[in-house]
């Protein structure tokens, strides 16, 4: 809990994400041990799949690197780990400790 | 922008704040990440931690690859690691003469199950009872996933295939050939194992019966060979997010997970089949 | 460095052993068949002695296979069977063509019949190998040293064709290592040295250079160059033959292999009856040596073809002659109850008498 009582998330790490490499085959959100991987609705990428997104609380555990077959993914692990609140309409803010 | 009213993070690039790299897109010794293969296929996956143990193990200077034909030839010219391509079914026979003439280099060969066990089921059987010291990788979907995805003497009862619509019948069809067990049987097999890519689990503990396969056969113990179990939803008829179960409930069961013999396990004609 | 210091009285097949080794082949792999099987047995006597590897396989399929990994190192390789094992040898004997690697693959053959496949090619696609074709061991063991010089020099399978009789004739012979010339090098060889370079080498029938884009192997555009590749290859071998009273001869015989030194004995025995005989006896099968053929052609009225089986390289000759001079087939098949060997009636005299015959017909 951050001091305004929200919710805190620790992201440990992140991805980058080639969002046109992605054939859409959903293997990395079902890898991701954190379900901080979601796919598109709507969008689509330039080849007409619907792409990952990324989430607040990566733990840069290379799940989603691991398993997909398209390499879409390249991991990052932070140096030092993120605390983040998120606010009733979605916006993720970093807490300042 | 996001379709979702959720706090996505931006994965444009690089990270601004102090980061390390932990993986890349593609490993080092593959050379192009983009291929043709259809979305959720294991076979890039099971590619990738081949390359990925190789390059940890140091081998990539030793490594001579000999390529079978299937879907995965598409990654015959695109390694960073010597490539000799044979032909469908032929590579353990390429990779004896490969691994005869250049006793110190390592030499892998990776073939599908339409390749091994249908068209070289002689090569391989006698490449192993030979102790040939070479590693066979079997990339096994129970199809022939290039000729469009049709039944092989590895495809499961009970599966459709593009031949087997009503589903893969003893009777009709015959019995599937459990090929690492075959192989296992041998007397010149000093190393069998069956992983699968279906989970990042299951990759973490095949990349490590890839790398046990690779250093049996620098210590010069015997054959070597590691099946590993990938995803064909275009040749299964699924959706690509149910392979990964698919695979677990229906392919595993018939060719089990694990370290089906090992130089610790091993006596002649006595198999015992560790399961993870 | 000879392995064979002095004359030695060797089976037909240890010779040919003798001179692999002698030309350097270091890797064999074969299957055993009638009467390729000695051979075999030479190499796996002859190899380990000089560091070499010969398996017996477990095929045909696998002998060649084998074969094909020690030519991708770099290493002088050999297979070979007789003609039934050498169809099941086609898919790979094509595909090591287009792979661009040095091998040579022995025919003993049991009768002639093999002239298509080792001319033509049983194999898929275009593609061809250099065919040599040696009248008696001599010959045999001088013809399989230049083979391995010849692949070497076209990265191309050379085949030289052999029979039953040169397997199995002993003859005094002298298998010292001859001198063609120096070899290229084989810095396409692989040997792992070049992964994690960025320029990791690759052997493929499918190709040869590595992906750079999204594309695959671009098979058009390789086996269009291999193609072009294939025809310097038979436009700059020197097809040869031996030649014998060609100049004044109104009927020339044309015969290769162990058949063709009956051939030869019966025109020189016509020859001192005054009858104006002559004999090309084609040595390269591959390139045929069309244009002596054709040189013949313009003053010679006819060519009879002597070959043991229902027609084969005649086509070559009336290819060559093209229709300048009558051309006729005088031999035929001709083996004994083994299916191995040639039968009773390849004799000097019978053959004589089917020259005189021709010649009736020309006059």
């Amino acid at each position: 809990m951050s001091e305004t009582g929200r919710p805190t998330i620790t992201t440990t790490g992140t991805v980058v994400i080639d969002v046109d490499a992605c054939k859409g085959c959903d293997l990395c959100i079902a890898a991701c041990p954190r379900d901080v991987l979601v796919m598109t609705t709507h969008e689509v990428n330039t080849r007409g799949y619907r792409y990952p997104q990324l989430l607040p609380g990566c733990i840069a555990c290379k799940a989603c690197a691991q398993i997909c077959p398209d390499f879409v993914f390249q991991v990052y692990r932070y140096d030092e780990p993120v605390e983040q609140t998120v606010t009733a309409d979605g916006v993720v803010s970093e807490v300042i400790r | 922008m996001s379709d979702h009213h959720l706090p996505i993070v931006d994965t444009s690039g690089p990270p601004r704040r102090a980061a390390k790299l932990v993986d890349d897109f593609t490993p080092a010794l593959i050379n192009q990440g983009a291929h043709h293969l259809c979305p959720g296929c294991g076979e890039p996956v099971a590619m990738r931690l081949i390359m990925e143990a190789v390059e940890e193990l140091q081998l990539a200077q030793r490594t001579v690859a000999v390529f079978g034909i299937g879907c995965y030839t598409a990654y015959s010219n695109n390694l960073d690691v010597e490539v000799v391509q044979a032909l469908h079914g032929r590579s353990p026979s390429v990779a004896t003469g490969v691994k005869r003439s250049l006793p110190g280099s390592v030499v892998l060969t990776v073939q599908g199950d339409g390749d091994m066990v249908n068209e070289g089921l002689q090569e391989v059987l006698h490449t192993a009872a030979r102790g040939e010291k070479v590693t066979c990788f079997l990339l096994n979907n129970g199809v022939f996933g290039e000729t469009g995805g049709h039944m092989t003497a590895a495809t499961v009862l009970g599966q459709r295939t593009k031949n087997t619509l009503e589903g893969r019948s003893a009777e009709q069809h015959g019995y599937p050939i459990v090929i690492g067990d075959l192989i296992a049987q041998l007397a010149g097999v000093a190393y069998a194992a069956r992983g699968a890519v279906n989970t990042h689990t299951n990759v973490a503990r095949t990349k490590r019966m890839v790398k046990e396969a690779l250093k049996i056969q620098d210590q010069g113990i015997g054959f070597s060979f590691v099946e590993i179990l990938t995803m064909c939803p275009t040749g299964w008829f699924i959706e690509t997010g149910e392979a990964p179960q698919y695979l677990d409930e229906h392919i595993e069961p018939t060719h089990r997970f694990g370290v089906i013999k090992s130089p610790r396990s091993r006596r002649a004609g006595d198999i015992q089949p560790v399961h993870h | 460095m000879s392995v064979v210091r002095e004359r030695q009285f060797l089976e037909g097949a240890s010779a040919i052993g003798s001179a692999m080794v002698a030309a350097g082949c270091r890797f064999f792999a074969g299957y055993p068949m009638t009467p390729f099987t000695e051979v075999l047995e030479s190499m796996a006597k002859l190899l380990p002695a000089v560091g070499g590897t010969c398996i017996n396989a477990e095929s045909e399929l696998e002998a060649v296979g084998m074969a094909w990994g020690a030519a991708a190192t770099g290493t002088p390789a050999a297979t070979g069977s007789t003609g039934q094992g050498l169809s099941l040898m086609q898919e790979s004997l094509a595909e090591i063509t287009y792979a661009r690697l040095p091998l040579v693959v022995l025919n003993m053959a049991r009768t002639q019949g093999d002239y298509f496949q080792a001319t033509r090619g049983g194999g898929h696609g275009d593609y061809r190998h250099l065919v040599l074709a040696p009248c008696d061991v001599n010959e045999a063991t001088v013809l399989v040293q230049e083979a391995f010089h010849l692949a070497a020099t076209w990265r191309n399978p050379v085949l030289v064709m052999g029979d039953y009789y040169i397997a199995h004739t002993w003859q005094t012979v002298d298998v010292a290592p001859i001198e063609f010339g120096p070899r290229p090098a084989t810095d396409w060889a692989v040997n792992g040295s070049t992964g994690g370079s960025g320029r990791a080498k690759l052997i493929s029938p499918l190709g040869d250079t590595k992906r750079t884009d999204d594309v695959g192997y671009d098979l058009a555009e390789f086996y269009h160059r291999r193609g072009l590749e294939l025809d310097v290859m038979a436009a700059t071998v020197p097809p040869r033959a031996e030649t014998a009273f060609v100049a004044d001869a109104r009927l020339v015989v044309v015969a290769y292999g162990t058949v063709a030194k009956y051939v030869r004995q019966a025109v020189y025995d016509l020859r001192t009856e005054g009858l104006p005989v002559g004999l090309i006896r084609p040595i390269t099968l591959f390139p045929f040596p069309t244009q002596i053929i054709r040189d013949a052609a313009s003053h010679v009225d006819a060519f009879a073809v002597y070959e043991n089986n229902r027609g084969q390289m005649v086509e070559d000759v009336q290819l060559a002659v093209l229709g300048a001079a009558d051309v006729s087939s005088i031999g035929g098949l001709s083996m004994d109850s083994s299916g191995f060997g040639i039968a009773p009636d390849l004799d000097v005299a019978t053959v004589r008498t089917r020259i005189r015959t021709a010649l009736e017909a020309v006059n």
